[in-house]
């Protein structure tokens, strides 16, 4: 009893009085306040050196940091894809089998067997897109495919793709699929790239209207998916673009950041204000960029790169 | 209060699945391009197991790699301040009891909601994103709805992860 009685009290640096004058005692886990501030000074910091001079200080850290989570989400993809890839097969299957009743009973033999084919039929036929893009557009394409895709709370649609530095691609490319304009490539790793797609809300891309051979600028709404549009922006506030008009690109100084003449959609409608000094018409893109899969990036004629460059008269 | 390395060992393991599987796995499955935010769950997790000052400085460095690592293409540090505020918040939310489901949901949900909205604020104001304050709304709704679904998994995983780490100390 009396070894308890004269044992001292806890210290009275873990209590300590709060505003209102009761005790309480001090939580353990409570940061020390110069941490809270020299963490968040950090980021203001980070912040304001990307933000100036378009993020190149930050560029080489992006670089480090992309070469070693580039291959894990390439690595993660190839997983992935092939059993993604099942479900929107079964959904079709689904829809014709409501259909054809009587050929239920083959569907299900052949079901196993197709679900491989359907798969390898769908990738043979973008490769099949691509080499004719790459004809049609008259430049050359390094094929990629998209590993990694950004999410909408971070209101940038990018995406990574799984060529880099070493099969030929540099910033400032462009990006295009079997149906058309996908974006630019914004900086590249040694395995991967990132790709702003033109849907971005901060993508502006010179546009040309097909038939009048008109020019304005094309900007993303930032939105994904089948509801994506862009908007266009004529120079010349007289002419009215007719609706279904198909929209390529203008193209830019050697070819940085677009080529010109690639597809990009057709014109859905158009509006105009007596305030604005612009057309504009809503354009309804040829890709879906929801369901990104084969890409190609135009890169020069003859570049050097660890896989198969498609050129304009066939694979090399 | 130190980190100890196998307990950054396990953080640093964590976030790194929770950022590869975001953006290579659950992208397929995001609605409406909005994907579950694993990197910001993994960060309340360690925020509720180990207090508000490792879960500042993990939420620190977990935001830091999801600003810098491909895909992304935001002013770098934005994530850092967001996951930064939700490892404090969800260490000065956390009981000193072990923490339950019933405890540990609405702190994921309420988390979800100020690390997404202190990402879609910074924006505003570095004018990042010319996007509408209605889509911005769109996003976060969605989001909020996703994390929290998802924290029924995530969370209890890395709340074992780490209390397989260093078992005794968890609860410290």
């Amino acid at each position: 009893m009396t070894d308890l009685l004269s044992r001292p009290r806890r210290p009275a640096v873990e209590d300590h009085l709060n505003r209102r004058g009761s005790l309480e005692q001090r939580e353990p886990g409570r940061p020390r306040r110069s941490l809270v501030l020299s963490l968040v000074l950090a980021c203001v910091t980070l912040m304001t050196l990307d933000h100036v001079n378009d993020g190149a200080a930050l560029d080489p850290v992006r670089r480090l940091v992309g070469e070693v989570y580039g291959p894990a989400e390439s690595g993660v993809s190839a997983v992935v894809d092939p059993v993604i890839a099942v479900p929107r097969w079964l959904r079709s299957k689904h829809d014709l089998a409501t259909d054809i009743d009587r050929l239920q009973g083959e569907n299900d033999q052949l079901r196993a067997e197709l679900t491989t084919s359907d798969y390898d039929r769908n990738r043979l036929q973008e490769y099949d897109d691509l080499t004719a893009t790459a004809d049609s557009i008259g430049y050359a394409l390094v094929p990629a495919r998209v590993v990694g895709i950004g999410p909408a709370q971070s209101f940038s649609r990018t995406v990574t793709i799984d060529a880099g530095s070493r099969a030929g691609l540099a910033p400032d490319q462009t990006v295009v699929n079997g149906q058309g304009l996908v974006g630019r490539v914004l900086r590249v790793t040694s395995t991967t790239a990132t790709v702003l797609l033109i849907v971005d809300a901060d993508s502006t891309v010179g546009g040309r209207v097909g038939r009048s051979m008109k020019v304005g600028f094309l900007h993303g709404r930032g939105d994904l998916g089948q509801g994506a549009r862009l908007d266009l922006e004529l120079v010349d506030q007289t002419y009215v673009p007719a609706t279904g008009e198909p929209v390529v690109t203008w193209g830019s100084q050697d070819g940085a950041p677009y080529v010109s003449g690639v597809p990009v959609g057709r014109v859905e409608s158009v509006y105009s204000s007596p305030r604005d000094t612009t057309q504009r018409a809503v354009i309804e893109p040829f890709v879906d960029f929801s369901a990104l899969d084969l890409v190609g990036v135009v890169v020069p004629s003859g570049t050097h790169s660890d896989r198969g460059v498609i050129e304009v008269d066939g694979l090399r | 209060m130190n980190l100890s390395l196998p307990r950054a060992l396990a953080c640093l393991l964590a976030v790194s699945a929770a950022l590869v599987l975001q953006a290579s796995l659950f992208s397929h499955l995001a609605i409406r391009g909005v994907v579950p935010d694993l990197v910001l769950l993994v960060v309340v997790a360690a925020g509720l197991a180990f207090g508000s000052e490792q879960g500042l400085v993990l939420g620190f460095g977990a935001g830091l790699l999801l600003d810098l690592a491909p895909p992304a293409d935001h002013d770098a540090g934005r994530w850092a301040l967001s996951l930064l505020v939700v490892g404090y918040v969800a260490g000065r939310l956390s009981g000193r009891a072990r923490p339950r489901p019933a405890q540990w949901l609405p702190v994921a949900a309420a988390c979800s909601f100020v690390g997404t909205s202190v990402f879609a604020l910074s924006g505003l104001l570095l004018r990042d994103p010319v996007v509408g304050v209605g889509e911005l709304l769109r996003v976060e709704v969605l989001a909020v709805l996703l994390d929290t679904a998802l924290a029924l998994l995530v969370v209890p995983l890395a709340l074992g992860l780490f209390a397989k780490v260093e078992p005794d100390r968890v609860l410290a």
